[in-house]
């Protein structure tokens, strides 16, 4: 990473800095130079952890694995953005290119009181699990492999269903949420689930058993500004929080 | 995961009145007392349009209103739906502030949902409140004159709202509480149909676009006859 190029960038960076959940953080200012315009933000922040290790401080801690926008790992704050400024983009997928030399760049941990911090940048988004174990599950009959193709499922149907499918449990909902509310989440995995013949059986105790679950964790009321929705890597719509809201209406009083 | 549960189905809360301990349930209650606010303000600024038919048709709708007993009903409905609004939507406004106690060094908003009306519903709906008590001790509690319909003693209303609007800053200020109804309602009405699941994507931009015009248009049917008594 050291093939300087005249392209090559100063950044100014303020990352949230906090050793563990138990002590106090705080913002700290780095300067990286020779930042490539062609790294990935992630392969920033290695150069940036090189650069600390070599100066013996603990390097920057986040979370990242895929790296390709599939896992839903990485997380990141960014000058205010969840996953910064890109839209639709996972922070793993954005690129130096999206700066100037000289840029500051803030970044933070995502902020809720469901996902306390774990160390620097790394939160704990386990309630996420929690919320899936709840009811974001079908109940599948042991026995041979029915056959694919044995339930008619209407295209405009499994689009839906494969749109909500995209949610990759990143919590960029949460944290764009003013109020850290998880209502994109959770609609994501209701409707991804409750609208194919195969989420069927469950559909009713799911949506009430993962709402349930939902404010069990501490997470915010949803007060519709959209904010999640823009902030969604996967460009998730809000229409599945009203249709969340429609079903779980129809559960309450039906059963 | 299934395999924690064992079992088929898991069971989910049933139905009782603990769907109002959800936060979905609870945001049902906000909506549905936000939107019976509506058809009140709705009925209030079609009974107010007999202001322009004169002194004695208002006054007599006015009587009729007040002298049945139903008006009692009526009246303590109303409180209760304001009360459960006001409250509920304080509760959840408190929850949302406590769901991030660290908050963001930056943060920027770029929500399609995000504009002036959603992030200052909290203040436009605690001034609405300061206006309700304040319209309350101007007319219904405000000055009573008497007068005479076709032989029946009655309380001349039109009178006190004349006086009322007569006077610029009364006008001034009752405008200024209307902007920020229109404010409340612009993002409260097309919210209300999110929130009970109404909202859909073949509806949705007709939804969107009724509600602006609903709250646009009743405060400013109020406004337009605020000025219209002013001009009497
Ligand atoms: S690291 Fe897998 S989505 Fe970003």
């Amino acid at each position: 990473m050291n093939n300087s190029n005249k392209n090559n960038m100063t950044i100014h960076l303020k990352v949230w800095r906090q050793a563990s959940n138990k002590e106090k953080g705080k913002m700290e200012s780095y300067t990286l130079s020779d930042v490539s315009p062609d790294m990935s933000f992630l392969e920033m922040l290695d150069q940036l952890n090189l650069k600390l290790m070599k100066e013996k401080i603990e390097p920057v801690s986040f979370d990242h694995d895929c790296r390709e926008g599939i896992c839903g790992m990485c997380s990141l704050m960014i000058n205010g953005h969840a996953h910064g400024p890109q839209l639709l983009t996972t922070t793993c997928q954005l690129h130096m290119r999206e700066y100037k030399d000289g840029d500051e760049i803030v970044i933070e941990p995502w902020r809720s009181r469901a996902f306390p911090v774990v160390k620097d940048l790394v939160v704990d988004r386990s309630a996420f699990d929690k919320i899936m174990a709840a009811g974001g599950f079908v109940s599948v009959n042991t026995g041979s492999a029915p056959d694919a193709n044995g339930t008619a499922i209407a295209k405009v149907v499994a689009d839906e269903a494969m749109d909500a499918a995209q949610c990759i449990g990143c919590g960029a909902c949460v944290a764009a949420c003013e109020n850290g509310s998880a209502m994109l989440f959770v609609a994501a995995k209701v409707s991804q689930l409750s609208l194919l013949p195969q989420g069927q059986p469950e559909a009713a105790s799911r949506v009430k058993s993962m709402v349930a679950k939902m404010d069990e964790m501490g997470f915010g009321n949803c007060t519709n500004h959209s904010e999640c929705m823009a902030a969604c890597p996967k460009g998730i719509s809000v229409e599945h929080i009203a249709r969340m809201n429609r079903d779980f209406l129809k559960s309450s009083l039906l059963q | 995961m299934s395999s924690e549960t064992g079992d088929a189905a898991p069971s989910g809360p049933k139905f009782s009145f603990l769907i109002l301990q959800t936060s979905v349930g609870r945001k049902y209650l906000v909506a549905i007392t936000g939107l019976l606010s509506c058809g009140f303000l709705l009925g209030h600024l079609a009974g107010n349009l007999l202001l322009l038919m004169g002194p004695d048709s208002f006054n007599s709708y006015a009587h009729k209103l007040t002298s049945t007993s139903l008006i009692y009903v009526a009246e303590a409905i109303l409180g209760v739906i304001f009360l459960v609004h006001l409250g509920l939507a304080l509760k959840l406004n408190w929850e949302n502030k406590m769901a991030r106690p660290q908050k963001y060094v930056k943060k920027k908003t770029f929500g399609p949902g995000e504009n002036i009306f959603s992030s200052t519903m909290p203040y436009t709906g605690i001034a609405i409140l300061v206006f309700l008590v304040l319209h309350l001790t101007q007319f219904k509690f405000g000055s009573v004159y008497m007068t005479q319909v076709e032989g029946v003693e009655m309380r001349d209303v039109y009178r006190t709202v004349i006086e009322f609007f007569k006077n610029i800053w009364s006008l001034v200020w009752y405008c200024v509480a209307m902007s920020l109804l229109a404010m409340h309602l612009a993002h409260g009405v097309q919210s209300s149909f999110q929130s009970l699941g109404i909202r859909s994507k073949q509806i949705g931009q007709w939804l969107k676009c009724g509600s602006r015009i609903f709250a646009f248009g009743v405060p400013a049917g109020f406004i337009f006859l605020s000025i219209w008594c002013h001009l009497q």
